[in-house]
């Protein structure tokens, strides 16, 4: 343990006087949410999103003409109270249910749902059996910013742990310490915890600072996202250890994780949602710890889901975290 | 002494490369033993394998007559040839940072006073001179306290003054019945630091003992200078094989009496004459067939 917290505080003293990366650290996700809220604020969806539980051949029969309206996009559930939480967030402008009698919900208080219901009007929807939902619209920052910081997160735990045990190795200050009793297995772990406090404490201070000025939505509670974005940050730093693993190369290792960091930049959700996306991409995208923490967040953020609804979630991120972190500390070399 | 490390027969084989080609060492208690070759003869990755940093392809290192292991790890003190440190510490954390890494450790007071760290502790080890960073890292290799400590080309890149300064330094660790294992270009250093030499040449050690038994074993000569200008064309007259060096003619003699009587009977001008010493630089020459270059 002694050994263990040698490494870890030194490595904290050496993060935190390094004045220029820990401004950026902090700098730069300030920036990016504050920007895209102002950007994004009067919205930015230009087609409607139809949830469809039945099926399209069904549609199809039922609804011809509707279905080839331009501008619709078909979303298929086929869980009704899943997609009913769409429609109550403003996060899908209406649902359509053609697996019985025709019908559809849209949210009384959605500007969308009341356009898209008179088109709906216009085709075959006007002999659907009409239902209300509530709730309020959860606006595009609340649904970005979980995004936003997981993202963020995702470059400090890899860049920030993967490119410092690459440069260690590379200017020997790996080979020394391999001269001393320190195991891999300590190191390795010391350089976890002391990215992970740091990475936690930053993204606190991020979210705290922007909710001043933006005030975000959050109907779940703060422990659950507590654990869900330490063990979505735990398991990509455990990534970022298993790449810096072996390699002395810094070329090799930013090749390596541009090329983990992009997939998971573009697939996950962070950017945009991955409804009605091929099946085999949304599929793809739960290989990656940042999807799983990102719709965890936003579950726990916008919809108050509490821990056993994200338990799918915490158990997979725990998981990764055990996984990455055995092999990395297993295949771990000093030089 | 009982020897504290032993190597037999230590093979390093490289793809294509046969780095160090089954090497024998025994080194006492308590001595100071130089390592010593041009570069590429395998002094380093010796070294490195003496030091269990690299696993050697075959042969064995035994420490205290036992393989190297955790506690080897515990008891041996090693100076890197090239070493970075953890960045944005002083120099008091970078001591504190290592004596936390062992159970057994000399008071960090004592280290900073025995290697004259006491006006540096708080400057950030990016800013140290090459003497200082020296002495920081002989501390760090000193902070187990321990028997054997390896110094792989310590003084490599300082000025004259800052190495002789460490010189001192390696004595008084010496003094305290350590061993040190020491690899070094400088001929001088190793001559005044070592009380054992090993020569390394092509992975192989082609001359070993105590630097006045190797100098006596491979010259049992002298050489004589004399500036060109005051011998004149006379040497070549007495038949004595004078070589010019720079300035000056060298005669190799095993006969010391005979040829200056003869020079005296022949009117050469001995004024100016000097005898000079062999060094382990003519050594090093003589058995590798190389000149240093540090």
């Amino acid at each position: 343990m002694k050994k263990f917290l040698a490494v870890l505080h030194a490595r904290n003293m050496e993060f935190l006087r390094d004045r220029s990366a820990l401004a950026w650290n902090l700098a730069m996700p300030f920036m990016l949410v504050i920007g895209l809220a102002f950007t994004f604020s009067s919205g930015n969806k230009d087609l409607y999103k139809i949830g469809l539980i039945g099926g399209s051949e069904k549609l199809h029969i039922v609804a011809p003409t509707l279905q080839a309206t331009q501008h619709l996009q078909f979303i298929p559930y086929d869980d009704l109270n899943t997609a009913l939480g769409k429609v109550e967030h403003h996060q899908m402008d209406m649902l359509i249910d053609v697996s019985g009698a025709p019908k559809y919900w849209v949210n009384s208080s959605s500007p969308n749902g009341y356009l898209l219901e008179r088109i709906v009007w216009g085709a075959e929807g006007k002999n659907f059996e009409r239902q209300l939902v509530q709730g309020a619209e959860i606006r595009y920052v609340d649904w970005f910013l979980p995004g936003i910081l997981g993202m963020n997160m995702m470059f400090a735990c890899l860049f920030g742990v993967g490119f410092v045990i690459v440069r260690y190795r590379k200017n020997g200050f790996l080979k020394r310490l391999k001269a001393t009793p320190l195991g891999a297995f300590q190191f390795l772990f010391a350089q976890l915890i002391s990215r992970l406090l740091l990475i936690m404490v930053i993204t606190t201070i991020v979210y705290s600072g922007c909710n001043l000025f933006i005030e975000f939505n959050m109907q779940g509670s703060y422990w659950t996202l507590l654990l869900v974005t330490t063990l979505g940050a735990m398991s990509m730093i455990a990534i970022g250890l298993l790449i810096a693993s072996h390699t002395a190369s810094e070329e090799l290792a930013g090749g390596l994780l541009n090329l983990l960091t992009w997939p998971m930049m573009l697939l996950s959700g962070a950017w945009f949602s991955l409804e009605g996306a091929q099946i085999w991409v949304q599929k793809l995208s739960l290989i990656f710890p940042l999807t799983h923490m990102i719709s965890a967040a936003r579950a726990i953020m916008n919809e108050g889901a509490t821990l056993s609804q994200v338990m799918p979630h915490v158990l997979v991120l725990s998981l990764m975290s055990v996984i990455f972190i055995a092999v990395g500390a297993y295949v771990f070399k000093w030089e | 002494m009982p020897p504290i490390i032993t190597a037999t027969h230590l093979v390093k084989q490289y793809p294509g490369v046969l780095a160090v080609a089954g090497i024998d060492l025994a080194i006492p208690q308590g001595i100071c033993f130089g390592l010593l070759g041009p570069n590429g003869a395998g002094k380093t990755t010796t070294i490195e394998m003496l030091e269990g940093i690299q696993q050697q392809t075959g042969g064995t290192v035994l420490y205290k007559g036992e393989p190297l292991g955790a506690r080897y790890r515990e008891e041996v003190g090693i100076q890197f040839q090239h070493t970075a440190l953890q960045e944005f510490l002083t120099v008091r954390e970078t001591l504190e940072l290592f004596e936390r890494l062992y159970h057994r450790t000399l008071p960090i007071a004592e280290l900073i006073e025995l290697c004259s760290l006491a006006d540096i502790l708080e400057r950030d080890t990016r800013k140290l001179s090459g003497g200082q960073r020296q002495r920081l890292l002989l501390a760090l290799a000193l902070i187990n306290d321990p028997e054997l400590i390896f110094l792989d080309e310590p003084t490599t890149g300082l000025d004259p003054q800052a190495r002789r300064n460490f010189w001192d330094l390696i004595k008084l660790v010496k003094s305290r019945n350590k061993t040190i294992v020491l690899t070094t270009h400088y001929m001088e250093e190793a001559y005044a630091l070592c009380d054992e030499i090993a020569i390394m040449d092509k992975g192989s050690i082609v001359a070993q003992g105590t630097p006045e038994h190797l100098l006596a074993e491979h010259f049992g000569d002298v050489v004589l200078q004399i500036p060109a200008a005051d011998s004149g064309s006379k040497l070549a007259e007495l038949g004595l094989n004078a070589m010019p060096a720079g300035e000056l003619l060298e005669i190799r003699t095993n006969r010391l009496h005979h040829t200056l009587q003869l020079m005296m009977d022949n009117g050469v001008n001995l004024d100016r004459l000097r005898i000079r010493a062999w060094t382990l630089e003519d050594l090093f020459i003589n058995v590798t067939g190389k000149k240093l270059n540090p």
